[in-house]
């Protein structure tokens, strides 16, 4: 059964640093998880930060049903993101989850791209997961800066055909996603493409999408107060009125979007 | 287990906390966290006569202890409100109050008398301290002809409480509390939020689309309980205290500044359970000083 939203304190049972500055959280819940759809994200509580008032949204990075616990892919930004990925393992965080909408799973084999730019591959690995259990053909485009952004490579190999490119040519194709042969002539072979990551990545994909007729859903992720929908701070514009990033996405079909691409 | 009820003019409160407008959407937002019968009453999303798509993106901004919003009264207006959400509200058991806005008088009027006719909504709270819309809102709470005006208008058409949200955007609230109460207001709920900005040094642009927007959170407590303070010592009719209340601790202190319920707005971003756990906190504070009753509390702050 679909998981209803709730707060709990989660106890961290693990904390992976993965390079300088990206951590994975795996956290326990308490009780057993409901079904968490691929795209869903949490919002996590950063205890006695003055200055992080609100709580931090993240992508459900994967969920693990038999240990019960959901893991969370932290870059760290700021102070909020620099205290959550330093937490200590056995402490507990509070997160209020599972929020949001989700990408969605073709009923049949389908061949997918998928698209993660920097952090915004967080919010494709349950993605990934989710689509390779209906059979569907699946391919990983990452984009970073550099070599060492580009983390989490061996896990993505596991469900699908991972391509990478780097800003800098340090790692993969250089250049930017929308720069690999992926994006060449036989785009078209593919039905559905997914993205997550900075919004000029995201509005390029949609682009090349767009020209190859190819159906095209994007994560957002807009500054928020709440996450569930009461703030109406996060808003998209869409061509049906502004629409709440957290309730009515993170994921939208870029046809809805009012994007100039 | 302490006497929590209090009467706001004709709303019999099973307690003093309810939850402020904009904060806590029509309620149906928090039904999977907890059962929203259990507060004192709810104030639902700012509603006008006409559907408002609100101000452009962004809209927040995190600031030290506190939050600025620009959301400008995004609503799908009082009809689609009356046809498509009230029937929603019916199950619960509790006070709903509509936050009622507009640009000019006879927006207000023509909301309110919707309003008017929906049976198990117990009362208005008639904003006119929205800082964040070009026309009408606030314009209307910093002078009191412009108060008298609105108020005795909404008055004449609106015949369940009324209660009048102040802005906290002034020189002197007293004198505007009393022009409200002079015009018709059963209550008094205060403070909105105070207009403020915030900039990005980087980018060297304002955060917020609209450049300025209102702050809340516990940023404004110290001032939201100077201003309760100052306005229940100038009227008669009960004060609804609010600003920045994260927890039973800062409920109590505004009980002690003179207010007779609070509402809780914020905090509910951040703990959906807010004000439920304020409503247990007051209890056991009561019951640790021994008081029997909350109206023991109420403006008694020892000068």
């Amino acid at each position: 059964m679909q998981m209803r939203k709730t707060v709990q304190e989660l106890k961290v049972i693990s904390n992976q640093q993965l390079n300088d500055d990206h951590h994975i959280l795996q956290l326990e819940a308490p009780e057993p998880l409901g079904i968490i759809k691929p795209g869903q994200f949490a919002n996590l509580l950063v205890d006695n930060s003055p200055i992080v008032f609100l709580r931090r949204p993240f992508s459900i990075y994967s969920v693990d049903y038999v240990k019960n616990t959901i893991s969370i892919y932290i870059k760290i930004i700021g102070e909020g993101t620099r205290k959550l990925a330093n937490c200590q393992v056995g402490s507990y965080i509070n997160v209020m989850y599972p929020l949001g909408n989700s990408f969605t799973i073709p009923a049949d084999r389908e061949i997918i791209l998928l698209v993660g730019g920097g952090s915004g591959v967080a919010s494709l690995m349950g993605l990934a997961q989710e689509l390779i259990k209906n059979s569907n053909q699946v391919s990983i485009l990452i984009g970073a800066r550099s070599l060492t952004d580009l983390v989490e490579l061996d896990e993505f190999s596991k469900y699908g055909t991972v391509y990478t490119t780097t800003e800098d040519g340090s790692g993969g194709v250089k250049g930017y996603v929308t720069d690999h042969p992926v994006f060449g002539d036989k785009l078209s072979d593919f039905t559905r493409i997914y993205s997550c990551g900075p919004e000029p990545m995201m509005k390029a994909v949609a682009a090349k999408a767009k020209e190859n007729a190819i159906i095209c859903e994007v994560s957002l992720e807009n500054s928020m107060a709440c996450g569930f929908g009461v703030c109406l701070c996060c808003i998209a514009e869409t061509i049906h009125g502004h629409k709440c990033v957290c309730t009515d996405g993170p994921v939208f079909n870029t046809n809805q979007l009012k994007w100039q691409i | 287990m302490a006497d929590l009820s209090i009467k706001i003019h004709n709303l019999e409160l099973k307690n003093p906390v309810l939850t402020a407008s904009g904060t806590f959407g029509y309620g149906l937002e928090f039904d999977d966290f907890f059962d929203v019968s259990l507060l004192g009453g709810i104030v639902v999303k700012g509603t006008t006569i006409h559907p408002r798509q609100g101000n452009g993106y962004p809209r927040m901004a995190e600031t030290a202890s506190g939050m600025l919003n620009s959301v400008g009264l995004q609503n799908k207006g009082a009809r689609y409100f009356a046809t498509d959400i009230y029937p929603d509200l019916l199950k619960y058991n509790t006070n709903i109050l509509v936050n009622v806005s507009g640009s000019t008088i006879d927006e207000y009027i023509a909301c309110a008398e919707i309003i008017n006719e929906l049976d198990h909504i117990s009362g208005i709270e008639l904003n006119i301290s929205c800082p964040n819309v070009k026309e009408g809102g606030m314009a209307f709470g910093t002078s009191c002809a412009s108060i008298d005006a609105v108020v005795s208008a909404v008055r004449a058409v609106y015949h369940k409480t009324m209660v009048v949200k102040l802005s906290p955007n002034v020189t002197d609230i007293g004198e505007l509390a009393k022009a409200a109460e002079f015009s018709g207001a059963d209550s008094l709920s205060l403070i909105n939020t105070l207009l403020g900005m915030a900039i990005n040094a980087e980018t060297r642009k304002p955060v917020l689309a609209t450049v300025t927007g209102g702050l809340s959170g516990p940023a404004i407590k110290p001032i939201a309980l100077r201003m309760v303070w100052e306005v229940s010592k100038s009227v008669k009719v009960p004060v609804i205290g609010m600003g920045g209340i994260m927890n039973a601790t800062d409920a109590i202190e505004f009980f002690l500044a003179g207010a007779s319920a609070i509402e809780v707005g914020t905090a509910n971003y951040i703990d959906p359970l807010a004000s439920l756990k304020i409503i247990d906190g007051i209890d056991l504070y009561l019951n640790r000083h021994k008081f029997s009753s909350l109206k023991d509390i109420i403006g008694c702050l020892h000068l």
